[in-house]
């Protein structure tokens, strides 16, 4: 009787409940972790290095040495440390503390060990040879806040302006006339994203107490129109849509019909 | 002080070799001297020769990514120095937090907390488990899973770029190791350590044991922060073969009687040994 009731803990049976127990144990120490993960992984206002590839990638690759702080010569660069809410160990900058110079020789680049860093996008060919272009760098894009923006109250103010190392062509100056006083102008800073690598040397140059231009990662500097708006003045844009997918033009019982059709042949008055 | 010297030269060595790493690893920040720049993430030795974490690496290839060829070099060269010679002689003479679970240790002797100590509740084979996860998390995430939550990490890189809070991380492992868990961190959760146990399995030089002259004092049984490792002490002559062991060399440095020592490993007439 006693046999029936108490059973023996064979070898297997200890092994499989051992089993049993640490992939059960594993598993929740796992959720948590990806909880974690997923959380740290999401600080989403980071301005990366120049030649960072996008942040999802750039994550997978960081091996968090630190050789790129280390090469930066401005010092421009931080590892983010515990408490910053930022993945740990990954090289980021502030541009209102340190912007990016944008060194001609990029030496934050080459000394990335994996390639989270990369020339790709950054260098061009020039007479067979490659050479660094960092004015191709895209780290972020400088946007600015219209209303803090003293230059936006008719006060002239070409801080940002002058300070971009792209000048004229990332940071244009737009005359408006003011028609408050009636015999001045205002010099309105626009940001062109085609030519903005995100250095940040605007930011840093802004006179206002928080800056009024300030440098975002394109995901969330950019908006994004969507497809089936077309700038019609525009062959290109209007090429592009001839040979888009998924597009489609909602087709209903009164739409089947041609307006003209629609208009004399009924519809109208019999609804 | 010349005997003392001599009981405790593998640890004089070792904190020489941790000690100097480190200070290189910080000139080549502060003052960029290029002997040893980077961490021990990734690495450049004089300005030439690439070093990288394999275990990182892995991590970073489980999330489907793979890294530019002075990594994966690196990596190699790292594998094969473990693989072949140091074991996994990186717990015992590189990694830094060996300095804080050492100080640990070293209270805990003191303050005579072993001897109170509750029974051990968690097993050796959990940083296995963890290392295994690691590589699946970091699948599912897309991120190095460990290189994301590594005190190890934390603490190498505070030292040479900045702690930031990172000082918590590093005083939690000292805590439980001193109160919680003796050796928890290194000798029960690490990854890394359980990743070189793995790669070091097989190498080259090893503590060996001489039975004959071995009085069972168990003075190194009492010193060795991965105990199982010393299974043979007492039974039979032969290499400490198991990967867990460090190489630190306190063993062989408290044995009285001269039946410990560092030797290389014989795999051709092992009988021979004895």
């Amino acid at each position: 009787m006693s046999n029936q009731t108490k059973r023996t803990i064979t070898e297997r049976r200890k092994f499989l409940s051992l089993m049993a127990q640490s992939v059960g144990l594993s598993a929740l120490g796992g959720m948590v972790w990806t909880g974690y993960l997923v959380e740290a992984k999401a600080a989403p206002l980071l301005l990366r290095p120049p030649g960072a590839r996008a942040e999802a990638d750039f994550l997978k690759l960081c091996i968090r040495c630190g050789q790129c702080v280390a090469a930066c010569p401005y010092d421009t660069l931080m590892l983010a440390t515990p408490g910053t809410q930022k993945p740990l160990g990954t090289p980021y900058f502030i541009p209102r503390d340190t912007p990016c110079y944008m060194c001609v020789d990029i030496p934050c680049m080459p000394v990335c060990p994996t390639g989270a860093l990369s020339e790709e996008g950054i260098s061009v060919i020039e007479k067979g040879e490659k050479q660094w272009a960092i004015e191709k760098a895209r780290m972020g894009l400088a946007v600015v806040d219209m209303e803090s923006c003293i230059a936006y109250w008719g006060i002239q103010c070409d801080a940002c302006y002058r300070a971009c190392p792209v000048m004229d062509s990332a940071i244009k100056l737009e005359y408006r006339r003011n028609e408050r006083t009636g015999k001045h102008a205002y010099l309105i800073p626009v940001v062109s994203s085609d030519a903005c690598t995100g250095c940040g040397l605007c930011e840093r140059a802004c006179v206002t107490e928080k800056p009024a231009i300030f440098v975002r990662p394109h995901a969330l500097a950019q908006g994004d129109v969507g497809k089936h708006y077309i700038k019609g003045w525009d062959a290109k844009d209007v090429q592009r849509v001839e040979h888009l997918e998924g597009l489609e033009t909602t087709v209903t019982n009164r739409s089947k019909l041609s307006p003209q059709q629609y208009l004399n042949e009924g519809g109208l008055l019999d609804d | 002080m010349i005997d003392f010297l001599k009981r405790h030269r593998f640890m004089v060595a070792r904190r020489l070799t941790q000690g100097g790493l480190l200070a290189l690893y910080v000139a080549g920040s502060v003052y960029g001297w290029t002997v040893l720049q980077g961490n021990l993430s990734s690495s450049l030795v004089f300005g030439v020769i690439p070093l990288a974490d394999p275990f990182a690496l892995m991590q970073i290839f489980a999330t489907g990514a793979w890294v530019a060829s002075s990594a994966l070099l690196g990596a190699v060269i790292i594998v094969l120095f473990y693989g072949l010679v140091g074991g996994r002689g990186f717990c015992a003479w590189v990694c830094p937090m060996n300095l804080v679970t050492d100080l640990a240790n070293f209270l805990r002797r003191i303050l005579l907390l072993d001897k109170t100590e509750r029974k051990v509740w968690l097993g050796r084979s959990v940083r296995y488990w963890l290392l295994g996860l690691a590589l699946v998390l970091s699948f599912a995430t897309g991120v190095g899973a460990f290189e994301m939550v590594s005190p190890i990490g934390i603490l190498h890189r505070g030292i040479i770029f900045g702690f930031g809070m990172g000082f918590a991380a590093v005083l939690s492992i000292f805590l439980f190791d001193l109160f919680a868990l003796k050796n928890g961190w290194c000798g029960h959760v690490c990854p890394l350590g359980a990743f070189y146990a793995l790669l070091g399995r097989f190498s080259f030089v090893r503590v060996i044991h001489h039975q004959p002259n071995c009085t069972l004092c168990m003075k190194c049984k009492d010193i060795c922060p991965e105990k199982p490792v010393l299974e043979i002490v007492g039974k039979r002559s032969g290499a400490i073969t198991m990967g867990e062991c460090i190489n630190c060399g306190r063993c062989v440095e408290v044995c009285e009687d001269d039946a410990l020592s560092f030797g290389v490993r014989r795999y051709i007439h092992q009988n021979q040994q004895e």
